[in-house]
């Protein structure tokens, strides 16, 4: 039942599409004043239906209804409601129809929202959404529909993968994509906007608030990933640059730079060309992205099913959309009223251009790093790896440029700043990160030259950003999530340098000395669970004045015949202490991993801070002052 | 430059771009013995990770029989997953040449003193030319390699797992 209702939703959502899509065309060239009432009618048919279409396959999960082929590959009777539920966007077909109900719900947002826009802009922008939902409808229709029937009905589904049952990667990906999608409102509003010819600080003003939503769900999506990946994959990073972790960052350097450029063009009615071009980017890596993850063109660790012919549509989606986008972009370019207004060197403008090309170059790394290797491989046949060393090589030595340019860029003024009288204050922020720096660095054997600036100027930063809560004009948001930058950066940096690890063959009563610490393996108890079979181990872990307790467990499922390592992790504000073990043949030896990371919670809670920042600019009326 | 030009060069670009992700779509991912015939380059020279000493790879290869190939690294996460896996297929009695894949000799000699040493002689490749041509994407890579032919018979990218352990298993039996 749920799987008709569902199927059959979607063919009138595709009806109201294309309906839409005449229609907003022909309004768009007639002078008509008023949006016809039909616009807000059919859109919110539309966004019924796909609500509905998505509902039913929620049901499906739900009562676990193995009719239905998705339901059959991705759940199982046995999971707790909680996975069965987000099951439904764990896999390919539901997690299409949650992008699709994000897009249509957007647009009927958008439309309730833009009531003062001209009509004109409006038709046109729901022209472009509506070619992107038709779009995304036609290719889960063909290629992947999540409501096709298994007969005979099977009795037990397959998904019962319990490295996939994490509360963080439940949420993830939904979270991730309301950042993706947002970008695609950002898109249609920026072609509308250039060829009705409205671009400028008024309409900088309404879309900086998409802008900031998109930025804020892509920021905590990335960080929820990234958190998954550190607890549950249990190899002790979090961030692995993966083809999968990066092309959720590019659209995020992209909609940085975007965010950046929006608030120049509401203040100073400048950069018009800017904004474009990086709404235009930052909605197709969004999409690339999907193209990337979902044709099987990348190989990566986070393999997913695959299937040449979904690669192959969304290329041509992707392609015939930058297309269009591209002709308009040309065709009227002329329509931009040169309103550029002579910029000085020492300005707001010119430092965040500079951001901009900083957020250019990362994404450029980034980019290459990703696809590269494709490129490679079609066209000469060889092939090149490209691992974390690569990344680092290329991106560390030109953080130190940026964090310069970020200690005193945001306090310069708009138009024309002076060099001032020498300012003490600066100078005494300096020394003092030196002299921390100093004390961190004597603490640590394998520093490198090149950490030295890095900890001085990332402290330097960190206290800046904090002196300015207390001195600057600019406004509390920006305060905010520069701070959280800063914070990053510098957790990070001291992580990457401080974080180390031991690993032995221990056995019950064994005592392994690390760091001052002394690690016992005091003993390892074995049980049968339900369809495994659990060896908890307990190390106690003694510093001068504390101990702790830590529980790894080494699991032995045996259908299919299955060992999973979970590791334990004693997280205080200092430091992640984190401990797992293997089993080793059967000598009674275990082999353990400890690892020492310090500020891995800082890490967390900087992008915390970062996100915090955008969410108190979008609530805030008064955000004038900036 | 002028507005035509940079219309044409972005529209050109993309077409590229286009054209070229295009037939990526259709290279294979699925490494198996009829996809890839390619052929081991046995007059390679590599460095002994333990001793330092030069040598010619095909050395490391016994003519009779298949051997397995493995490149890792040790700051590779994945490859201490994988270790175990190794482990068991040294207790079969199978030749195992390792490719240690930019590393520094400490972090790789200290990591194999601690999880056990599978590999009957470890090269390094400290600038991964020689992964690049063994037709390496990253790292952990294991390659099947028939003795007598040279030939890669069977790939398998990332860590492997206990059901590729079986597929090895066979695999080495069939072509002994």
């Amino acid at each position: 039942m749920s799987n008709y209702l569902g199927n059959y939703s979607l063919y009138i959502a595709l009806i109201a599409s294309v309906y839409l899509i005449f229609k907003s065309y022909l309004d768009a060239n007639s002078e008509n004043k008023y949006l016809d009432k039909n616009f807000i009618l059919i859109t919110s048919i539309q966004t019924i239906m796909i609500t509905v279409s998505f509902f039913s396959l929620v049901a499906a999960f739900v009562i676990s209804d193995f009719s239905n082929e998705t339901v059959f590959n991705n759940s199982h009777t046995l999971k707790p409601l909680f996975y069965k539920v987000s099951g439904t966007w764990g896999n390919h077909e539901g997690s299409l129809l949650l992008w699709l109900l994000v897009l249509s719900i957007f647009l009927f947002i958008f439309l309730l929202n833009s009531r003062s826009q001209d009509t004109k802009y409006k038709l046109l922008t729901i022209l472009f959404q509506q070619i992107i939902i038709s779009g995304f409808l036609v290719f889960i229709l063909l290629t992947s529909n999540p409501f096709k029937t298994l007969y005979p009905i099977p009795s037990e589904g397959l998904g019962l993968n319990p490295i996939l049952q994490d509360p963080a990667l439940a949420i993830h990906p939904p979270i991730l994509y309301l950042g993706y999608v947002g970008t695609s409102i950002i898109f249609s509003a920026s072609l509308a906007s250039m060829i009705s010819g409205n671009i400028g600080d008024k309409w900088a003003r309404h879309i900086k608030k998409w802008v900031l939503v998109s930025w804020i769900f892509l920021t905590i999506g990335i960080l929820l990933g990234s958190i998954w990946a550190y607890y549950e994959l249990g190899w002790g990073g979090f961030w692995f640059w993966d083809p999968v972790e990066n092309v959720s960052l590019m659209p995020w350097f992209c909609l940085t730079a975007l965010l950046h450029t929006v608030i120049v063009l509401q203040k100073r009615n400048s950069f018009k060309e800017w904004t474009i071009i990086l709404s235009i980017t930052t909605f197709s890596l969004s999409m690339s992205g999907t193209f990337l993850v979902r044709s099987g063109i990348l190989n990566s660790i986070h393999t997913f099913a695959n299937d040449p012919s979904r690669g192959l549509f969304i290329l041509c989606f992707l392609f015939i959309l930058i297309l269009m986008s591209i002709l308009i972009f040309f065709f009227n370019q002329n329509k931009i009223s040169n309103t550029a207004k002579e910029n000085f060197i020492l300005s707001k403008e010119t430092a965040i251009l500079v951001n901009n090309w900083f957020m250019m170059f990362f994404l450029s790394v980034v980019l290459v790093g990703t696809i590269y290797p494709i490129f490679l491989e079609v066209l000469n046949g060889s092939k090149i790896s490209v691992g974390p060393p690569f990344y680092h090589n290329l991106l560390i030595p030109f953080l130190i440029p940026f964090l310069i340019f970020m200690s005193f860029g945001p306090s310069l003024k708009w138009i024309k700043d002076k060099l001032k009288k020498f300012n003490y204050n600066i100078l005494i922020i300096f020394f003092v990160s030196l002299l921390i720096s100093y004390v961190i660095l004597t603490k640590t054997e394998n520093s490198f030259l090149l950490s030295i600036p890095l900890i001085v100027l990332s402290i330097y930063l960190l206290l800046v950003t904090i002196k300015d809560f207390f001195v600057s004009k600019s406004s509390i948001s920006q305060k905010i999530s520069h701070f959280g930058f800063s914070l990053l950066i510098t957790s990070i940096l001291l992580n990457g340098l401080f974080s180390n690890e031991f690993n032995s063959n221990m056995k019950v009563g064994d005592e392994r000395i690390f760091n001052e610490k002394v690690v016992k393996l005091k003993e390892v108890n074995v049980t049968d669970v339900d369809n495994y079979k659990s060896l908890k181990a307990s190390f106690e872990v003694t510093n001068k004045n504390s101990s702790f307790v830590l529980y790894p467990e080494v699991r032995i499922y045996q259908q299919p015949l299955t060992i999973t390592s979970e590791a334990d992790i004693k997280t205080t504000l200092f430091s992640d202490n984190f401990l797992v073990f293997n089993i080793l043949k059967d000598d009674g030896y275990y082999n353990i991993r400890y690892q020492y990371k310090p500020l891995m919670i800082w890490i967390w809670i900087s992008t915390i801070f970062i996100s915090f920042g955008g969410l108190l600019s979008v609530v805030r009326k008064n955000e004038q002052k900036y | 430059m002028s507005k035509n030009i940079k219309f044409l060069v972005s529209l050109l670009t993309l077409i590229i771009i286009f054209i070229i992700l295009l037939k990526g779509l259709d290279v294979s991912k699925d490494y198996s013995n009829e996809k890839l015939k390619s052929q081991i380059d046995f007059s390679l020279n590599a460095k002994k990770l333990f001793s330092d000493e030069i040598i010619n790879i095909s050395d490391l290869f016994d003519k009779n029989s298949p051997s397995v190939v493995n490149i890792w690294a040790s700051w590779c996460a994945p490859c201490r997953e994988e270790h175990q896996f190794l482990m068991k297929l040294k207790d079969m009695n199978i030749n195992i040449i390792g490719i240690n894949y930019k590393d520094s000799p400490k972090n790789a000699k200290n990591f194999l003193s601690l999880l056990g040493n599978p590999y009957s002689e470890v090269i390094t490749d400290n600038d991964g030319t020689k992964s690049i041509e063994f037709g390496a994407i990253g790292v952990p890579e294991t390659f099947i390699i028939s003795g007598k032919t040279n030939e890669i018979i069977k790939k398998y990218i990332g860590p492997l797992t206990s059901e590729n352990l079986i597929e090895i298993e066979k695999l080495l039996k069939k072509n002994a």
